[in-house]
């Protein structure tokens, strides 16, 4: 169980595989709340300053196990929890997360740890106001995903879990898991499920209606009367990309 | 441990069904003498003919850079550093501890989870969080626990290596100095231990006594552990 969401702040996740489409929406989201002169706070999975040479190295190195994967990415997020969201929710920001606990779930549930175990770890995070989850059929996602990059990376395919000697295989069979995971999950977490099969406008447009309901009514923190400071808006833009 | 039996659900996708070393884990507080304990106890194991592996905090190599780093700033939460514990620890655990056992060594333990989890739960870490955390970690065959009250370990410190920032416990009280901040860290951290000795039942050895002394306290609970792997008794030759 994830904790209540207690600040002043609203949190707006997204899920979804990878090829899901999701990133795109965040982005285009994040740009549209900025426009309608919201305070908002974007952070992406995998990024903490802190965590980066370790999972680097490791990855490099093919040293993770299923375990040591799943703590080095709930220590990258605790930092960025830590650091950046839980801070900035209690500020009353609009925080949107690129992939949140909900990817742990099943990423390393896909790689074999134990369920409960696994959402023991995150317990420390808040359910999000509004948590998407951009559901797409495998080959949609997996054309677009072989389309957009030259190689899958090692660990991306799932290429730990030995399913397969080919890449594309065993990216299929870990997204598959990974895919099941989620569905799961869309009950126990209360996900709001949108088609991913839609164009990327009539997708964007539910958002939106979403977002609009969901914050009706609040205020949060007001912008400066002098406007937001550029750092504020530069800390997002950390790199794009599936993590 | 031919049985071997988990906190938690331990590693599910990996098939461990055999152990037949023996895990031995010294826990206590810092300064208390476990690093020269686990240097005498290696030696006489090994005089006796076992094969021992030695291990302790930190020492992954996936992690120890990144952990140094992060413990050198001033960013580091405790969540956060919690984790980065358990990742040091889990790596350890899968890829050195277990196949040492596997292959029939002793394997020393300089701490163990106990020490972990009593520093995140003094920084205010919810202990069953910190329990289930954890919950992939492999019981020990004997946890022997060194005894002794802060005025000991002061004593010892002053005399030795000094006292150190994280040590004292410097990132929960800022405002002490290194002195007042290292009695009240680890008062706090005895009182957990004493907890943990009841609950995991830990051996426990009055450490504020002379080195051999301890040693042979020591022994004495490894002798009962290994009772059925007699040592090599060999004749002058």
């Amino acid at each position: 169980m994830l904790r209540e969401n207690t600040t002043p702040g609203k949190l707006i996740i997204v899920e979804g595989i990878d090829g899901s489409g999701k990133s795109t929406q965040i982005d285009l989201l994040y740009k549209w709340l900025q426009t309608q002169g919201r305070s908002v706070y974007f952070s992406e999975w995998n990024s903490s300053a802190l965590v980066k040479s370790t999972t680097k190295r490791a990855k490099k190195r093919k040293l993770f196990t299923p375990t040591t994967f799943s703590l080095i990415q709930c220590t990258d997020f605790a930092d960025r929890w830590e650091n950046r969201i839980l801070p900035m929710l209690k500020a009353g920001v609009i925080v949107l997360a690129d992939r949140y606990a909900f990817t742990a779930f099943g990423r390393d549930v896909a790689r074999g740890v134990d369920r409960d175990w696994v959402r023991n770890l995150y317990s420390f995070a808040i359910q999000p106001d509004v948590a998407l989850y951009f559901r797409v059929p495998l080959d949609i996602a997996i054309q677009r995903i072989t389309s957009a990059r030259a190689q899958l990376k090692y660990y991306e395919a799932g290429m730990d879990l030995n399913l397969s000697d080919s890449h594309i295989e065993s990216f299929k069979l870990f997204q598959d898991r990974i895919l099941t995971e989620y569905d799961n999950m869309v009950g126990e977490f209360n996900l709001t499920v949108i088609n991913g099969n839609l164009t990327v406008q009539a997708q964007q447009r539910l958002v939106r209606e979403i977002i609009k309901n969901e914050l009706k009514g609040w205020q949060g923190l007001p912008t400066p009367a002098t406007g937001p400071h550029p750092q504020f808006m530069t800390d997002m833009n950390t790199g794009k990309g599936v993590s | 441990m031919s049985d071997p039996k988990f906190y938690g659900a331990g590693f599910p996708y990996r098939q461990i069904d055999d152990l037949p070393g023996k895990l031995i884990v010294l826990e206590g507080s810092d300064g208390v003498g476990r690093s020269t304990q686990i240097q005498l106890l290696r030696r006489w194991l090994e005089d006796e003919g076992f094969a021992v592996s030695d291990t302790g905090l930190r020492r992954s190599k996936m992690t120890q850079k990144g952990l140094d780093k992060a413990k050198l700033g001033h960013t580091l939460g405790h969540i956060t550093m919690s984790l980065f514990y358990a990742a040091d620890f889990a790596d350890r655990l899968e890829n050195q501890i277990i196949p040492a056992l596997q292959a029939g060594f002793i394997v020393l333990s300089d701490r163990y989870l106990y020490s972990t989890m009593a520093r995140d739960i003094v920084r205010g870490a919810d202990p069953e969080w910190a329990r289930q955390v954890y919950g992939f970690a492999l019981k020990p065959d004997l946890v022997i626990y060194l005894r002794a009250e802060v005025a000991d370990l002061v004593s010892r410190l002053i005399h030795g290596r000094g006292l150190n920032y994280w040590e004292a416990g410097m990132d929960i009280h800022p405002s002490y100095d290194l002195y007042d901040s290292f009695v009240d860290y680890q008062s706090e951290l005895i009182v957990l231990f004493d907890q943990f000795a009841q609950e995991y039942g830990f051996k426990s050895v009055n450490a504020a006594r002379p080195i051999m002394e301890v040693f042979s306290d020591l022994q004495g609970h490894i002798r009962d552990l290994l009772e059925d792997q007699q040592p090599i008794l060999e004749d002058d030759f």
